[in-house]
């Protein structure tokens, strides 16, 4: 099976509350925030590598994972890191951050996928600095793909992938047949959640996703990573969203502590009228 | 001039309550546009009939395709409609459900529209919309304006108030399903297994009481009656899920669900980043946990150091004797 993993970098999640808002709301300044790769890129990783094994040994690849991403030159690392992961090759679509929507990125994706032509497509379900949560289901409408969106659990089938996605209220099982585009939530990288067809049901992963060893980091630097540029995607198409400003959400103060439960009642139905 | 498009959102037989705060989105946003709104149903057997309750809401026309190939939704098979209704509009929009979050975007693919996702809430400035949309987890809000000629964008629910039925009858109308693309016939709906329940769901309840990875085994043992006594939805810590103390869909946070509700209940929950993104829109919040220097505490209005094995019953039978008095 062969299949695309489309990965963006953002500055460090786990520190998204050091993001600074000048007074004049011109950017979000993440200065002094690592970049890291997008956790929900990572689990779509994590699942293509999966996908591609059997996982009693995982070291034998069963398949190809080409992984792609859109940035400056030093967005490479982040894509070296998918390679030492595990990943076969890479391409970068030379950009800048700045000039980017989602409407755009799908766009050049779309031209990547049509190339490479793999069997599936896959995508975190968001990138955790924009929160659009929009270029997996807009790639496979370019496509015309099937898609399955916020997958919690994956089983390979013969030429199709049993998907449970997370939905409001309970999941909603879709079977999607090659080609085909999934975007992966967080319960993806689960000890059962993604099943290849070799990897037997009883197998089950180490909790969350797997990482580099030091040969693994070495050999990465071999690995193929070509470089296209970002006009010959999107066919001259321009960027259609414009941030006029940005602000931090309103300050929320601390409270009181109250000395126990009768007294939380009673601010609860006479302060606060919450109940 | 140009007009906006309401998807309302059709299920198990029924109109979702989430259409009514997309209403109240496309009427703010609407004086940029200067035009009138419709909106659109689409869905399986019912839909018709459920037509009859979106007339009262001011809208130009609500036009409805039903069709049995409906009854399972897929983005597959909706997108092709709802793109072929919304090309005569301005602004198409619907409430950032998962079916909202999973179909709008496609739908914006299949008319070449910019997509502003989650949003937060709109505004109409000199003849152009501005959405204001949350970015890293809700640290930074963000206002964007699209320049295609039709734009998409979803609500956030807990942003936007209901909108209330103001009379009138809008003419209900029907309209044909488009023909859907290869895609539809390499997508299969095989279940959707519905977590039932008597609370009410997370992202529409008023009162919310969620639990972290202390609570342990005793999750529901304790949660539960708590849950019962304020006629609240549970939910709880990504610690707490991934523990397997609470199921996944219980996540309220950055990477789960993100809640507004009138009161909600952090306990045992230690604050982290991820889970006060997910609920820190809530108008009152009540933290309780043992160690008095948890995060939880800066953003709590009311906060109750206390081993929460002994406070939360406690607190249950002081609710039951409020209730009573």
């Amino acid at each position: 099976m062969k299949i695309l993993v489309a990965i963006k970098r953002v500055a460090d999640p786990d520190n998204a509350n050091k993001v600074k808002i000048p007074p004049s709301g011109d950017k979000i300044d993440t200065a002094g925030l690592e970049w890291k790769m997008n956790p929900f890129d990572e689990y779509a990783l994590e699942t293509a590598l999966r996908l591609t094994e059997n996982g009693k040994s995982p070291k034998k690849r069963e398949g190809e994972v080409i992984v792609v991403t859109l940035g400056p030159k030093d967005t490479e690392t982040t894509l070296r890191s998918a390679l030492a992961t595990g990943a076969d090759r890479a391409i970068r679509v030379e950009t800048d951050d700045a000039e980017l929507d989602g409407r755009l990125v799908s766009k050049a994706l779309a031209k990547v996928v049509e190339e490479e032509k793999p069997d599936v497509v896959l995508l975190g379900k968001q990138a955790v600095d924009g929160d659009n949560n929009s270029v997996g289901q807009m790639l496979a409408e370019h496509l015309d793909y099937p898609m399955a969106t916020f997958a919690a659990t994956i089983q390979e089938e013969d030429g199709a992938l049993l998907v449970g996605r997370e939905v409001d209220g309970g999941v909603l099982t879709l079977r999607v047949k090659y080609p085909a585009l999934v975007t992966v939530d967080l319960r993806i990288v689960a000890s059962e959640s993604v099943y290849s067809t070799k990897t037997d049901r009883s197998f089950k992963y180490n909790e969350g996703v797997r990482f580099a060893a030091l040969p693994a980091i070495m050999k990465a630097k071999k690995k193929p990573l070509d470089v296209k540029a970002l006009s010959d995607l999107t066919g001259g198409a321009e960027l259609a969203t414009t941030y006029l400003k940005f602000e931090p959400p309103p300050e929320r103060k601390a409270g009181i502590k109250v000395a126990d439960v009768t007294e939380l009642v009673d601010k609860l139905a006479n302060e606060a009228k919450a109940l | 001039m140009a007009d906006a498009l309401v998807v309302a959102e059709f299920a198990d037989g029924k109109l979702k309550k989430s259409t009514f705060h997309a209403i109240t989105m496309v009427k703010q946003a609407l004086p940029a546009l200067g035009g009138a709104f419709d909106i659109l149903l689409v869905g399986g057997p019912g839909a018709k009939a459920a037509a009859g309750e979106l007339t009262g809401f001011g809208a130009r026309k609500v036009l409805v395709c039903e069709d049995a190939s409906l009854a399972n939704y897929t983005a597959e098979h909706y997108a092709p409609t709802v793109a072929e209704v919304g090309k005569a509009h301005g602004l198409v929009a619907m409430t950032a459900t998962t079916t909202g979050k999973d179909l709008l975007p496609r739908v914006a693919a299949k008319l070449d529209a910019a997509y502003a996702g989650d949003c937060a809430d709109v505004s109409a400035d000199g003849g152009k919309i501005t959405y204001k949309r949350p970015m890293f987890a809700g640290n930074a809000f963000g206002y964007c304006q699209l320049s295609t000629p039709i734009q998409v964008a979803t609500a956030r629910q807990s942003e936007f108030d209901p909108a209330a039925p103001e009379g009138g009858s809008s003419p209900v109308e029907d309209v044909a399903k488009a023909a859907p693309g290869a895609a539809a016939e390499r997508v299969e709906f095989v279940s959707l297994d519905s977590v039932k329940s008597e609370r009410p769901e997370l992202t529409d309840a008023d009162v919310i009481v969620s639990g972290g990875r202390a609570i342990k085994e005793k999750f529901f043992d304790i949660m539960e009656p708590l849950a019962d006594e304020l006629g609240a939805a549970i939910g709880a810590s990504r610690a707490a899920c991934d523990a397997g103390y609470a199921p996944g869909d219980y996540q309220v946070g950055q990477t789960g669900k993100i809640v507004a509700p009138k009161l909600y209940f952090a306990i045992g929950i230690s604050g982290a980043i991820q889970h006060i993104a997910g609920m820190k829109g809530s108008k009152t919040i009540v933290a309780i946990n043992k160690d008095p220097d948890a995060p939880i505490f800066q953003i709590s209005d009311y906060g109750l150091v206390a081993d929460l094995f002994e406070a939360v019953p406690a607190l249950v039978e002081e609710l039951k004797k409020q209730k009573s008095a």
